[in-house]
């Protein structure tokens, strides 16, 4: 079964990592989970400030803003997509990810509609 | 295995037994709780007329497993889907090779209580699979209605199935991590049974708390939980009425010494426990013949273990009250005094309460009835508002 741990760090550093974790710590990670053959997908997000939200409305406008910007202290900073055999060993791998350390991981089962 | 009640009784000790082994067997325990019911009602129907078996629980095991079997050949789709899982679930987690955890009944312990769940729902759902409580039952102890409770009973099956709660348990690493959260469970169902005056739900949580411990015998503090249970259920009388105005003479003496044995079991070997020294707590109190000649010095030394290991105000608290008996209510109510601004005891009737007795027997009437009044205020249940109202009388007779 398919779980996102979306990596939510608790503070940004100005290269835009979380803060307090090494990119060692990440790197020895990514090869933890590619090494389990669990990794489905996986990708680290650039900084905030380069975010941009469309919203369509309900005449089929199209707006365009900057952000969004963080309004809590906590920001998706990425995500990993694995696939493992229940939610434990999702939350094994969640506890192992060094954005745990100064930050949290939510762990959300992808819907499986087939 | 004649009357009616021992048939009962045979579907009371087999529901969480079958619903645990299907449930894990099928990876659902919606399918695993409808099988379960259709096999009891099939026993039902066809035990009158052949006899009980010679075995009931296997019958029932093999009648429930055919209805799931049949159920899932009518569904393709669900079955396909099962079948993907259960390989998926053997390959992850093979059964282990021991037999240290040899009923299927733990497994659902752990699943019931997994943390992803909310607590809530933890509760519910151990009341409702593994003390086998029907759902207006679960409803009732929770003073909602049945449809509300039956709207959070689905989703919290949903959540386990969706989410893919595994039906485990820990590996004995991770055992420290998940054992709190089932004791607490099985503690939380206990003391709802007595906030509510429900003393079948105090007798299914001593029951769950046997099963727990026959299936951990190894782990400590689910021996301390189990007699912590007994010791404070043999004296059956509400927590409201303080030790001194409870009649020892009604204290069912074979739960206490059970539990009194318990307890040296659960603290022998390795560091104090939570539960244990709770436990150890209460067997002073119960094998104590009146509230003089309990060991308080002992008590007093069990409270300060206990603020060690798990501090709390209210420990704080039980502790002063304690010291007072120990050496005098000046004492203990200095003690209390420094617990004034804990927030975690504003709204606790028992810190007024307790005051308002230390303030009575330093002759300190005014203040004492001001206490009682400040913990009528507060008290929850009408055993404990009748108690207060005793006490405040009783003192403005006095003087």
């Amino acid at each position: 079964m398919k779980y996102m741990l979306l990596i939510n760090a608790d503070g940004i550093d100005e290269q835009g990592g979380a803060a307090g974790c090494e990119p060692a710590d990440w790197m020895a990670y990514d090869k933890q989970v590619r090494d389990a053959g669990i990794l489905v997908a996986s990708e680290s997000l650039a900084d905030l400030v380069t975010a941009t939200r469309v919203r369509v409305a309900a005449d089929g406008t199209r707006t365009v803003t900057d952000g969004p910007f963080a309004e809590s202290r906590e920001v998706l900073g990425g995500f990993y997509v694995i696939d493992v055999p229940d939610l434990d060993a999702a939350l094994d791998w969640a506890a192992r990810c060094p954005g745990s350390r100064d930050g949290s991981i939510v762990v959300r089962p992808v819907a499986d509609f087939g | 295995m004649s009357s009616g009640d021992s048939v009962e009784a045979v579907f009371r000790e087999e529901h969480g037994r079958l619903l645990a082994a299907l449930a894990r067997r099928f990876g659902d325990l919606d399918l695993a709780e409808e099988v379960t019911s259709e096999a009891i009602e099939a026993a039902l129907v066809r035990w009158p007329v052949d006899g009980v078996p010679p075995n009931p629980g296997a019958w029932l095991m093999t009648t429930a497993r055919r209805k799931a079997v049949d159920r899932l050949r009518r569904d393709a789709v669900l079955a396909t889907r099962l079948a993907v899982l259960r390989v998926e679930a053997e390959r992850a987690a093979p059964p282990p090779a021991g037999d240290e955890f040899p009923d299927e009944r733990l497994q659902l312990f752990f699943t019931c209580a997994h943390p992803a769940l909310a607590a809530e729902d933890r509760i519910t759902l151990t009341l409702r699979c593994l003390a086998g409580l029907t759902t207006p039952e679960v409803a009732r102890a929770f003073l909602v209605p049945t449809a509300t409770m039956a709207k959070r009973i689905t989703r919290a099956k949903q959540r386990i199935r969706d989410a893919r709660i595994p039906f485990r348990v820990p590996d004995p690493d991770e055992l420290p991590d998940r054992l709190p959260v089932v004791l607490h469970v099985i503690y939380s169902i206990f003391t709802e049974g007595y906030a509510a005056k429900r003393a079948d739900l105090a007798d299914e949580a001593i029951r769950l708390a046997r099963i727990l411990r026959r299936l951990a015998p190894a782990e400590p503090e689910a021996t301390g939980l189990l007699a912590l249970l007994l010791l404070v259920h043999a004296r059956r009388t509400p927590a409201a009425v303080p030790l001194a105005e409870q009649d020892r003479g009604t204290w069912d003496r074979d739960l206490i010494a059970e539990g009194a044995a318990l307890v040296v079991e659960a603290l022998t070997g390795g560091p104090p426990r939570f539960y244990a020294v709770q436990a150890a707590i209460a067997a002073l109190h119960d094998e104590a013949p009146d509230l003089e000649s309990t060991d308080w010095p002992q008590i007093v030394a069990l409270y300060d273990v206990l603020m060690a290991i798990a501090p709390s105000p209210v420990v704080a608290l039980n502790r002063a009250a304690a010291v007072a008996m120990r050496d005098g209510p000046a004492a203990g109510l200095a003690l209390l005094d420094e617990l004034a601004d804990e927030p975690l005891l504003r709204g606790y009737h028992p810190y007024p309460a307790s005051r308002a007795d230390l303030l009575d027997r330093l002759g300190r009437r005014g203040e004492a009835v001001a206490a009682y009044r400040d913990a009528l205020r507060l008290a929850g249940t009408d055993a404990e508002r009748a108690f207060l109202t005793r006490r405040i009388t009783a003192i403005e007779e006095a003087g």
